[in-house]
């Protein structure tokens, strides 16, 4: 059945159905209309676009190829397509989104710009930004996250970015998060840019807008392929959503079978998780109201994710909203399904993903497949950052 | 009648519910009434509480940690002879999830007419929250800062104009040591004209007497959130007290 109703634009206020919104002090009120604004007017401004394009081309090196994998699709039964994000400069969709928001910035004459990251990929697309059109920058990184993604810390660092550590709750990308607000709202000189489909309106369809090159590209490419644009079912990984909803985005409105995946964690009944959305209730966190995981009390609790990427208590409203009308049907993933997913993929492709997008490799496994289906899955993601915990992995194997 | 409409200078505190000890609120509240106090903003601990400095943050944690909750203030303020009025401080999140219906029903029970959240936006309180809040006849009182112009603040004020409107100097979380909270001359004429007759409050980085009377000079009043819960935590809250408040106040 094809929707009427079109998941990704928001009201005027930011809402997607109940979710969403810009739930900040007032003390952000300024900074968060400045943005507004300039991406209203950048949106269909002609050569902000061109100069976007032409970053995307020769800079990234899009457009990011769609693979047709022989391995999975014998094994599971489909015709199975990987939208290879991994392949991106500094190896994933991040960069797509911060170089989208490094152009407005600059317009918006901002010299200092800030930034969260989890799993460092985010940190280091936004170093890599800024390093380009020579800003200051300023990543905030939880402790814990600095230490399981390590090599990314040390990119960051040598492209010139200043990585501080949060050092409270989690220690996670959820607290990361809050200390760069703070900081934004302590220096509104910053420009903020934010990594996924989360905070305050403008930014979940503004980083959906950045990031919707991917599934404009899957449209054209499956034309070659398939001879026909529109696939069967399009799966991607979710901790913020950023490359799912960029992946979802020119897919809402038609018959596409569209599939969030978030981390299971140890599983989800373990109290070790970050399964938003099986989890979660309704709950307002980092400037949008979303489906969030909170205690008895409305406290939000500690995800726990192998993938730092994925270890975030809520998830972006134009998800929430999605999933909650069931236009998106969400599935987890635990951390062992997922490593095992990555190495079934390294050893049969050769392809070393992330452990954010192993995730979405993983859901092969839960899903029936009639023969004939178009699959994309969107692969997020590179290894690289990850070696450390597959590499305790391949020890506990061999 | 609008308990903030006084003609003498007011001086406010934050304490944080649960904070040092589980059980501290009542004590508390006795304590700063007894001290000449005006009102007191209590606050309910969030677990991220985006607008707040590592001080408020820290008391929110531990807070947290001692077990501290909506329902728990709530039964906790049952048990004292209030004399002032409260203002209750929180982020949205753990009174949506309390349920704001319901948490606006014990606000009214227990004579609670003032609420500050500082995530909720003119914007969405008027789509979402307003009829709510005037069903039970409990004030939203709005922050505003030197960079909100005229017309959001008249609006804001009309809003808040059974409660308070909540001046905090433009950029800077509560407890910020660097900055001061002094807003310049021109900026308090203007908002002062734009608010009206709705009493106005200054707050987020107030520490001291000097403080504070800049604060009184330009507003109805001063909040004075981090520095107390500093002392708080450090057990020097008398001397605290008396070394901020004038000194009609300390002879009481
Ligand atoms: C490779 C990769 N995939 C996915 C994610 C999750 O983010 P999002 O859900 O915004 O795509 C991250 C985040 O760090 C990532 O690095």
């Amino acid at each position: 059945m094809i929707s009427t109703i079109d998941y990704k634009q928001p009201d005027e206020l930011g809402f997607y159905g109940d979710f969403g919104g810009a739930f900040i002090p007032e003390l952000l009120r300024p900074n968060v209309e400045e943005l507004n604004n300039a991406f209203l007017a950048m949106r269909d401004n002609a050569t902000f676009q061109e100069e976007f394009q032409d970053l995307l081309r020769n800079y990234v090196g899009r457009p990011s190829p769609l693979y047709y994998s022989q391995y999975l699709s014998e094994t599971y039964g489909a015709k199975i397509y990987l939208k290879r994000e991994d392949l991106n400069h500094t190896g994933s969709h991040k960069i797509n989104n911060a170089l989208g928001q490094i152009l407005l910035a600059q317009r918006m004459n901002k010299r200092k710009i800030i930034a969260e990251t989890g799993a460092g990929q985010h940190g280091v697309a936004t170093a890599t930004a800024c390093a380009l059109l020579k800003m200051e920058c300023i990543v905030f990184m939880g402790e814990k996250d600095m230490e399981r993604q390590a090599p990314n810390v040390q990119r960051m660092r040598m492209l010139g970015a200043t990585v501080i550590a949060a050092t409270s709750g989690s220690k996670t990308l959820k607290d990361a998060t809050n200390e760069a607000i703070r900081y934004w709202i302590n220096n509104p000189d910053a420009y903020y840019l934010i990594g996924s489909v989360v905070g305050p309106h403008p930014y979940p369809e503004m980083v959906a807008y950045f990031q919707s090159v991917i599934s404009q590209e899957i449209r054209s490419q499956l034309i070659e392929k398939e001879g026909k644009s529109v696939p069967d079912k399009v799966i991607a990984c979710v901790g913020g959503g950023s490359n799912a909803a960029g992946a979802f985005h020119h897919f809402y409105c038609e018959s596409t079978e569209l599939i969030a995946v978030e981390a299971g964690g140890m599983g989800v009944d373990s109290g070790k998780s970050a399964a938003t959305s099986a989890l979660g209730i309704d709950g307002v966190l980092h400037g949008s109201k979303t489906i969030l995981m909170q205690d008895e009390d409305g406290q939000v609790v500690e995800p726990h994710s192998i993938s730092a990427g994925l270890d975030y208590p809520g998830i972006g409203p134009e998800h929430a909203n999605a999933i909650r009308k069931e236009r998106t049907l969400a599935i987890n993933v635990t951390d062992q399904e997922a490593v095992d997913a990555a190495f079934e993929l390294t050893r049969n492709e050769g392809i070393i993903p992330a452990l954010e997008s192993a995730h979405a490799i993983a859901t092969l496994k839960k899903i029936n497949f009639k023969s004939d289906e178009i699959v994309v899955i969107n692969l997020s993601g590179r290894g690289d950052k990850d070696m450390s915990t597959y590499q305790k992995h391949y020890e506990s194997i061999s | 009648m609008n308990p903030f409409r006084k003609n003498n200078k007011q001086l406010s505190i934050f304490v944080t519910a649960g904070f040092p000890e589980l059980n501290a609120l009542p004590s508390q509240i006795e304590f700063s009434q007894s001290k000449g106090i005006d009102f007191i903003e209590v606050g309910i601990p969030f677990s991220d509480p985006m607008a707040d400095g590592p001080t408020i943050q820290e008391s929110s944690e531990i807070a947290l940690k001692n077990g501290m909750n909506v329902g728990l203030m709530f039964e906790q303020l049952a048990t004292v002879n209030v004399n002032i009025p409260l203002v209750i401080m929180s982020y949205f999140n753990p009174i949506m999830h309390y349920g704001l219906e319901r948490f606006l029903k014990q606000c009214k029970s227990c004579g609670i007419a003032h609420v500050i959240l500082p995530d909720i936006s003119m914007e969405v309180y008027k789509k979402l929250y307003r009829t709510t809040f005037e069903k039970y006849g409990v004030t939203l009182c709005f922050l505003i800062t030197p960079s909100t112009s005229s017309d959001r603040i008249s609006k804001m004020s009309s809003l808040s104009s059974n409660g308070f409107l909540y001046l905090v100097s433009s950029n800077m979380t509560t407890g910020n040591s660097v900055k001061s909270a002094s807003v310049s001359e021109e900026d308090v004429k203007r908002i002062r004209e734009a608010a009206g007759d709705t009493p106005m409050m200054i707050g987020f980085g107030i520490k001291s007497r000097g403080d504070v009377l800049e604060a009184q000079k330009n507003a109805d009043g001063a909040i004075i959130g981090s520095a107390y819960i500093r002392a708080l935590s450090e057990g020097r809250q008398e001397e605290f007290i008396s070394s901020v408040s004038s000194p009609e106040l300390q002879n009481l």
